[in-house]
């Protein structure tokens, strides 16, 4: 019963925070308008480029998944702490990250230059895709990872043991196992693309690669027309719960049978020519991955010792911001974690950021100051944010233990405490490690709704270094920046490493 | 115990200053976060008010208009020229009454609302090493190689990229679209607001971004570097205004007075131009900073009033858009 409650709490809560926001911009609006060719054109052009960004992360994740799946080697660990770190950064740090790397004046092409080659340009769809990949293709990498992890040790064994070729491995296990992991990672990686705005613009070039995010932001700072955001936010949410929906169609239940719940090295993986693939992979992507932020680093070195103590206080803000998101969206995440659960926490990222926060103020309004709950505001829809990902991490695991280890438990009359506490946490402990450091890290890297719920004494880091930066101190801003991606990769570390402390 | 006074300080109130009446200022985040002007301004204010003036930092007028009649805050500063018709038509604002014969401003100022309080014009800053000779008009930035890059704000989405097509709407009138067809080549990439431009510009990714004609004088007088130039264009320069208002709902209507005269005191406006940096808009050219007053000037200042904006905005953007997504 008490399971049930908290299942039942936690959806109607997550769907509070969606639908009631929209209804009280539509109701504040009193109206709603047609769509404009322009905003067809924005619809068109936001599918395609999530639809591009989310394909090309999953596709190069399934082979770096695996090469880190049955590849042991020194800095493994390392790395796969690192592939936390794009997905965490503020867009503006990250964009900067990027071109530093591929922009104009960039490594890659001051590299072509002195080889005498031609200078390639970024800026269009293709920079759009390769910025979303950057930030994306981690964390697919990490999803799929865990299903490749997840995978019965005994059923390698035996893979093994009636010497299946590659072929026959990949479609008798690893084939059902992605069909379980991909369509929800691809989902969750469209619907993040969907709201995307500054990445789009600046890396498109302009005009062309304009979003509905685009069009929201100028409805409502330009125009403050409510109807029109409304019906904007109404389309995304549309367009990726249906996304959601055929995500959930293709996904095949877990189908491996029981297994004794050991990990077991697999033995293909020490061919030559399967290193080598695997090699080749692993350096093709750390070099994509490292650049940007090895750029990060290098902008912000040099000014640390110059950031005054307000940088450390918001960092510490952001601290505890992260703490609470992480404990709320933990809560959620395993009362959620079931098919209906997965896509109602995809619908939470499915709101525009905007509209969710005037929405937000609109309901809060009567009641207190909405700047006194600025950080707690923040912390909740940080928590909403990273929803659908601690779900995905989650709900594979959950799934596997119910049904392995269900019938037993009915069987002892196991109460649904016991239950948690005995079998389900102690086996979730390497996924609920990664949700929590991915909650807590993407918590500290989020702007959040400030535009509304700005409180004037308790800044949160990111919103820091857009003061600095739009006080020209590009140096200090970028070296707050630096002190943002440790403080994100320190506690997603932390978390993560302490769930993976007996692998 | 420290950690427990970190912990009640990140959910209660900020406390207000024992039986002194609040003035409650609405404000842009950069307006007062520790390096802009909000910190001398309030230490200036409180000074000689006998009251606890406090800013609320945020988005001005959509907040405004969702709050209403019922708003908190008694006076707004920080809008600008660009949206003070919705701002007037929303009948949020009483008029000002004060004397603006002070003003040293480049056009004539009468509205009875919206008080300037700093101002600055429109313009590409660049890399003097990198280019040695800028572009001296924007037919000079079309005709230039294609090699030569620029980076400017969204109209959309940020009020500089705004003016930006104000500019070249007000210069070109119907030949706009031909010089956005023009100078398209030389747009490297467009952003969403001022200071994804200006750290791009910074970090070398083009030698000419869009900013304002005081810009310059930050590096030089922060960083004492004098490379970073604003380029002075025949045609004129857009000029850019930042605004103050008070609420017609003010609970503080004497205070709020009072704050409104303050904007345009020596107190005030001394503060502005190395916190703001930009131009103060009540303050003699003798008493600016000196390196405010090395700045080039502009031969024109062009500047449509709320009425020519309003009516030629949505046009502007369409055609920017246009050229842009050839």
């Amino acid at each position: 019963m008490a399971a049930r409650f908290v299942q039942i709490s936690a959806a109607l809560m997550v769907m509070g925070l969606i639908i009631g926001p929209i209804t009280a911009v539509l109701w504040g609006a009193g109206s709603m308008p047609a769509p404009r060719d322009a905003d067809w054109q924005a619809l068109r052009f936001t599918i395609w480029q999530a639809f591009l960004s989310a394909s090309v992360s999953v596709i190069l994740a399934i082979p770096t998944a695996r090469a880190l799946a049955r590849q042991n080697f020194f800095g493994r660990g390392v790395l796969i702490t690192l592939l936390g770190a794009p997905f965490i950064l503020p867009v503006i740090v990250a964009v900067l990250g990027l071109l530093a790397v591929f922009g104009n004046s960039g490594t890659v092409n001051t590299i072509l230059g002195w080889a005498g080659l031609p200078q390639i340009s970024v800026y269009g769809l293709h920079g759009v895709v390769l910025a979303h990949v950057f930030f994306n293709l981690p964390l697919a990498t990490r999803l799929i990872l865990q299903g490749w992890l997840s995978l019965p040790g005994e059923r390698l064994r035996l893979a093994e043991g009636l010497g299946l070729g590659p072929w026959q491995f990949m479609s008798v296990l690893e084939w059902p196992m992605l069909r379980q992991v991909l369509p929800g990672a691809f989902a969750a990686i469209f619907v993040i693309c969907l709201s995307s705005f500054a990445v789009a613009l600046t890396l498109g070039g302009g005009p062309r690669t304009t979003t509905l995010e685009l069009a929201i932001y100028q409805t409502l700072r330009m125009d403050f027309d409510l109807g029109r955001a409304g019906l904007l936010a109404g389309l995304q949410l549309i367009v990726a719960l249906t996304a959601g929906l055929l995500a959930l169609a293709v996904t095949r239940a877990p189908g491996f049978g029981v297994g004794l719940d050991r990990v077991i090295q697999r033995q293909d993986a020490t061919k030559i020519l399967v290193r080598l693939q695997d090699a080749v992979c692993l350096v093709c992507v750390t070099l994509f991955l490292m650049g940007p932020l090895s750029a990060v680093v290098l902008r912000g070195i040099g000014a640390l010792h110059d950031l005054g103590p307000s940088v450390w206080w918001a960092a510490g803000y952001s601290l505890s911001v992260a703490l609470g998101s992480t404990v709320v969206c933990l809560i959620w995440a395993l009362a959620l974690a079931h098919r209906g659960g997965e896509w109602l926490s995809l619908a939470g990222i499915s709101l525009s950021p905007l509209v969710l926060g005037i929405g937000l103020f609109l309901l809060l309004r009567p009641f207190v100051h909405p700047g006194d709950l600025a950080l707690p505001v923040t912390a909740v829809l940080n928590a909403l944010m990273a929803l659908p990902f601690a779900v995905r991490i989650l709900r594979p695991e959950v799934e596997a233990t119910r049904q392995d280890h269900a019938r037993l438990s009915a069987a002892l009359g196991l109460s649904s405490w016991l239950w948690l506490r005995w079998i389900l946490l102690p086996r979730l402990k390497r996924p609920l490690g990664f949700a929590a450091g991915l909650t807590a890290a993407l918590s500290i890297g989020d702007l959040g709704v400030i535009a509304l719920f700005a409180d004037p004494d308790r800044a949160t880091l990111p919103l820091q270094i857009y003061r600095l930066m739009s006080s020209y101190r590009m140096e200090q801003a970028g070296a707050a920046a630096l002190v943002l991606l440790m403080l994100s990769l320190g506690v997603f570390w932390l978390f993560d490493r302490g769930g993976r402390a007996n692998v | 115990m420290k950690a427990l006074a970190f912990a009640a300080g990140l959910f209660s109130a900020s406390a207000a200053l024992a039986d002194l009446p609040v003035l409650t200022v609405y404000a842009p985040d950069y307006f007062t976060s520790e390096w802009g002007p909000g910190p001398t301004i309030e230490a200036r204010f409180e000074e000689e008010c006998a009251c606890d003036l406090q800013f609320k930092p945020g988005d001005l007028l959509p907040r405004l208009l969702l709050e209403g009649a019922r708003t908190q805050a008694d006076v707004v500063i920080g809008l600008n020229t660009d949206i003070t018709k919705r701002a007037r038509a929303s009948d949020l604002f009483a008029p000002h009454g004060l004397a603006l014969d002070g003003l040293t401003l480049p056009i004539d100022w009468t509205d009875d609302t919206f008080v300037p309080f700093n101002w600055s014009y429109v313009s590409f800053v660049y890399n003097s090493e990198v280019l040695p000779e800028p572009p001296t008009s924007f037919e000079s930035l079309i005709a230039a190689p294609n090699d030569l890059k620029i980076i400017v704000q969204d109209p959309r989405s940020s009020i500089s990229g705004l003016a930006l097509i104000l500019w070249v709407k007000a210069v070109y009138g119907d030949r706009a679209g031909e010089i956005w067809e023009g100078l398209a080549p030389h747009i490297l990439t467009v952003t969403k607001g001022w200071s994804e431009a200006y750290g791009l510009f910074t970090d070398g990714e083009a030698p000419m971004v869009l900013s304002f004609t005081t810009s310059p004088a930050y590096h030089i007088a922060a960083e004492g570097d004098l490379t970073k130039k604003a380029a002075i264009f025949d045609e004129g320069h857009y000029a850019f205004f930042e605004l103050t208002a008070k609420l017609a709902n003010t609970d503080q209507p004497k205070l709020a007075d009072a704050f409104m005269a303050f904007t345009l005191s020596e107190a005030f406006q001394s503060a502005i131009p190395e916190t703001n940096w930009s131009f103060p808009a009540a303050l003699d050219r003798s008493a600016w900073p000196q390196v405010f007053q090395d700045l080039p000037n502009p031969k024109t200042a062009i500047f449509l009033s709320e009425d020519q904006a309003a009516a030629l905005r949505d046009e502007a953007i369409e055609e920017w858009r246009r050229a842009l997504s050839k």
